[in-house]
């Protein structure tokens, strides 16, 4: 493991196996009485949230209580924080507190590199504008792995955003570490101009993929980008791309559905899908909180690291 | 005592303090001890610490049911995320913790490990199972008491009491996780 | 004023002569020239001669943003890059959108003295896009401004181009668009490809750049006017400026040092760290074929000249996360060691290319008078001695621009500017400011 998480692109097979080896073991803890490990004891962990997103703000600090870290929750959201020279004046403001481990989120991609420049202590990214979110990709790829076994071979499908999603950029290194077949499916004006040069299939037509698939992981898509032309109408696309009962059907019988939340009911996928059993979306959240246990643990639980080596 | 003996692949110099059939005697042993201390070994959970702590409760498990005829559930419990040396050395991975289905409420819990050191594994043990549950009793078996407590912890059953000096290393080698039995005492050389 | 006998330096990479300065001009050249009483004499030997250096596209940023730079500031470093003469672009506050800003401009450069500043006038006003700024007056002002951009932003309502384009025939002027279409960059972070996807950074798609040149040569081509591209970034826009020039049409275009030999990866991994916004800049870094189709372009002509873009910026406005960072970098201080790593010491290019596209051509498109003269009796004494054997590591703490956003930090770059001679007055000597 190296020293942070900011891409799922920087974990190797073995780091990334070790992390969903150990939420294995931690799974186990949630289900005891008593849900909590000494192991980061008198270690601080500071959740650096420069954009709302309350559940993964929990789901974070959850795991670093769960391990006795203690949590301090730095929301910048409202205040007059929003441009850089903050950045760096709340990195200074973070390094002399002794932050050991910083998870962040921000709206602006490649906010968390910045910050691993200015802090000592180990940088979490926990989503970084339209760029990485690599615990994200780790909770879907260990959800997958409980209900379909080792992920070698295994075809997945993501459907939706791809070019402003950063789960979708996670999930497609990660898998492919892995050894995943990851195929992306979206309306071509919501692709990156260069994803032919990413370890994946792509392909405009749903309806062919779906029965081919283990996976099917849908992308929130947000109304907004209608008005920006990326297509016609929510119509259209639920038509097109959302994942609906009758395609829910073409799906192999042992296929499973994940939607990383907040959910667009009706636009990519249909209420009846996203409650059916096939649906992974509450295991998700629990999953969240076991694998980012893990990320700190294997992160803080021992000797600091020196620059990112092993 | 067996025959010294020195290893090739390593500069240092190695002796077997305990052969295979020392081993299943020493554990044959441990286990009519526990019968005898428990009555019966009603009650009693085998709690194995990872890595050959599991293996040796289960062959003390066999001995029991053996001899009188009484399962005695057997398990792992992984003491990793309570240990006092975490930030000695990298982040470790986690071994396996697996409890008997009943678990280990009202339990006379025995724990097994191949070596007794410091004590501190053991430290870590008692705090791992006080966030599982409460047993009604803990008790402590193991291969090979080497000496050098810092902890006051003792064994309550011991296979071997081994003097050794503080440089010197023990290993344990069981056949299921080593491929053949062995207790190894190995000196370390200047070099 | 004191008389300058420069011994032995090589004329524009020819053979070595001797040059006797006295009075502005150049007076007397060739092989064992005495010096004449009073005269210093300056050893240039192993040093090449070129005429002043003249940037047609320098930010200087006074007025409004003194914290950045200032026109004192900003021409020391041009000095010390061996400029003589620097275009000031129009985007400060207030812009450079009358003939009061535009003679503000140009006195404080003659008030610094280090070299002569020559101000770009807006052409629209408050670079707004919107209404033609007062185009004749900037022209007839003090500052005889012939050069009108409104660089940072691109002219983009064709009518407006086609006018400014007209207007500025009545004095001889040039329009240097900002070629950017603004509806397909917005948001725009840094060139659209592999990388920016990968990063997950908005992309500035080098059509954008493209479809504005192409209409704008047409534009030209129809008026029979004068454009100049600002700053070409892609291989794209080199086949469009080389098909308008087939055509016998009036364009010119530059090209940075930056676009010269820096390349879109180094937003992703670079020793700066990724995502460091000192590779932000725009327009933004583009490929290595790019990079290969710019040099090309430069070495044949179809790219007219090197142009620094020169834009400095508070180290607050880089130390920020990418997209909240200001776009530029600051290039008067290593332009001439990069066009040599670049062009020279590929083979692209001999110093008398480097003559011709760093000072002969941007003096022309300017009509800068007095500079871009060849080396010879009776011209202007406009002078750049280069030691192009010296190595030096760009430490940016050295620079005398009041800013720090270079993008070559820690690099060895080759040449050394020794000497530069303003009108036969020494600005820099032995390297450093005279």
């Amino acid at each position: 493991m190296k020293r942070h998480l900011i891409s799922a692109g920087d974990l190797s097979r073995d780091d990334a196996l070790l992390i969903l080896d150990t939420a294995e073991e931690l799974a186990q803890v949630s289900q005891r009485s008593i849900k909590k490990l000494p192991t980061l004891r008198g270690r601080t962990v500071v959740n650096l949230f420069f954009e709302d997103s309350t559940r993964t703000r929990i789901s974070f600090e959850a795991a670093a209580k769960r391990l006795s870290a203690d949590v301090i929750n730095f929301s910048a959201k409202g205040s007059s924080v929003s441009k850089g020279e903050s950045l760096k004046d709340t990195a200074l403001t973070l390094q002399a507190m002794g932050a050991d481990a910083v998870v962040i989120r921000h709206s602006a991609s490649g906010a968390p590199h910045r910050l691993a420049e200015w802090v000592d202590g180990s940088i979490v990214n926990a989503g970084d504008g339209t760029h990485e979110h690599p615990t994200q990709a780790l909770l879907d790829a260990f959800s997958m792995r409980r209900r379909l076994g080792p992920l070698d071979g295994r075809r997945v499908t993501i459907v939706g955003d791809v070019l402003h999603s950063r789960v979708a950029r996670s999930n497609v290194l990660l898998l492919a570490t892995l050894g995943a077949q990851v195929t992306l499916v979206a309306p071509p004006t919501l692709l990156p101009v260069s994803v032919g040069s990413w370890p994946c299939e792509i392909s405009y037509d749903l309806d062919g993929v779906l029965p081919k698939s283990d996976v099917v992981m849908m992308l929130r898509v947000q109304r907004e980008r209608m008005n920006a032309a990326f297509f016609p109408s929510a119509r259209e696309y639920s038509r097109r791309y959302g994942l609906d009962r009758d395609r829910l059907g073409r799906m192999p019988d042992h296929a499973v559905v994940m939607h990383p939340g907040p959910m667009n009911r009706g636009m990519e996928i249909a209420a009846e899908v996203a409650d059916s059993p096939r649906s992974t979306i509450v295991e998700q959240v629990t999953n969240g909180v076991t694998i980012r246990m893990a990320v700190l643990y294997l992160l803080l639980g021992g000797a600091e690291l020196e620059g990112g080596a092993q | 005592m067996s025959d010294a003996r020195t290893r090739p692949t390593t500069a240092n110099v190695s002796r077997a303090v305990l052969e295979g059939p020392d081993i299943q005697r020493a554990l044959t042993r441990i286990a009519h001890e526990i019968l005898e201390r428990t009555k019966g070994a009603q009650d009693v959970v085998l709690l194995g610490i990872p890595t050959r702590g599991v293996t040796l409760a289960r062959r003390i498990g066999e001995r029991v049911a053996r001899f009188e005829g009484v399962t005695v559930p057997s398990g792992s419990i992984d003491i990793t995320m309570y240990r006092d040396d975490l930030r000695l050395r990298p982040a470790r991975p986690l071994g396996r913790t697996e409890l008997p289905a009943d678990g280990i409420d009202g339990k006379i819990v025995v724990l097994v490990d191949d070596v007794l050191f410091s004590g501190r594994t053991v430290r870590a043990a008692l705090d791992a199972l006080g966030d599982i549950g409460r047993p009604r009793a803990v008790q402590l078996a193991t291969l090979v008491d080497r000496g050098h407590r810092e902890l006051p912890i003792r064994a309550d059953y011991v296979g071997k009491n081994l003097p050794t000096a503080m440089s010197e290393k023990v290993k344990v080698y069981l056949s299921e996780t080593d491929g053949r039995d062995a207790v190894v005492l190995i000196k370390e050389e200047d070099r | 004023m004191t008389a300058y006998l420069v011994k032995g330096a090589s004329i524009v990479g020819g053979e070595p002569a001797d040059l006797l300065i006295r009075d502005g001009l150049i007076v007397e050249t060739g092989a064992g020239l005495t010096a004449p009483a009073g005269a210093e004499t300056l050893d240039a030997e192993g040093l090449v001669a070129l005429p002043g250096l003249v940037d047609l596209h320098t930010h200087l940023r006074e007025p409004g943003r003194e914290d950045a730079e200032t026109v004192e500031t900003g021409t020391r470093a041009a000095a010390l890059g061996g400029f003589t003469a620097v275009h000031a672009m129009a985007n400060t506050s207030p812009v450079a959108d009358t003939a009061g800003v535009v003679e503000q401009v140009w006195r404080l450069g003659q008030e610094a003295g280090h070299c002569d500043v020559r101000p770009v006038g807006a052409v629209t006003v408050g670079l707004a896009g919107e209404r033609l700024a007062e185009l004749g007056a900037m022209a007839d002002s003090a500052a005889r401004v012939r050069v009108f951009s409104d660089d940072g932003k691109c002219v983009s309502d064709a009518v407006l181009m086609r006018r400014a384009l007209e207007y500025v025939k009545a004095f001889d002027g040039v329009i240097a668009q900002h070629a950017q279409e603004p509806r397909l960059t917005e948001d725009a972070q840094m060139n659209e490809g592999a990388v920016s996807g990968r990063l997950g950074l908005t992309g500035w798609p080098a059509v954008a750049e493209e479809a504005i040149i192409a209409r704008d040569c047409l534009l030209a081509a129809h008026v029979g006017s004068r454009l100049h591209v600002c700053h070409v970034s892609t291989a794209g826009s080199v086949e469009i400026i080389r098909w308008a020039k087939s055509k016998g049409w009036d364009v010119t275009a530059e090209v940075t040092p930056h676009h010269l030999l820096l390349t879109d990866d180094l937003v992703e991994a670079s020793p700066a760290g990724a995502y460091n916004p000192i590779y932000k800049v725009n327009p933004p870094l583009r490929t290595r074929e790019d990079v290969e189709a710019l040099r090309a372009a430069l070495a044949d002509g179809t790219i007219d000249c090197v142009a620094t873009d020169h834009a400095p910026h508070p180290v607050e406005d880089k130390e920020a996360e990418w997209g909240a960072a200001a776009m530029g970098m600051i290039g008067l201080e290593t332009a001439l060691p990069v066009v040599q790593l670049a062009m020279v010491e590929t083979g692209l290019l001999d110093w008398a290319g480097v003559a011709q596209r760093m000072s002969i051509a941007p003096a022309h498109i300017g009509r800068v008078a007095g500079h871009g003269m060849p080396i010879e009796v009776g011209a202007t004494a406009n002078l750049t001695l280069l030691d192009p054997s010296a190595r030096t590591g760009v430490d940016p703490g050295a620079f005398a621009s009041k800013s720090r956003n270079t993008p070559y930090t820690g690099l060895t770059l080759p040449g050394k500017v020794v000497a530069t001679f303003l009108r036969g007055r020494p600005t820099v000597l032995e390297g450093k400011l005279a």
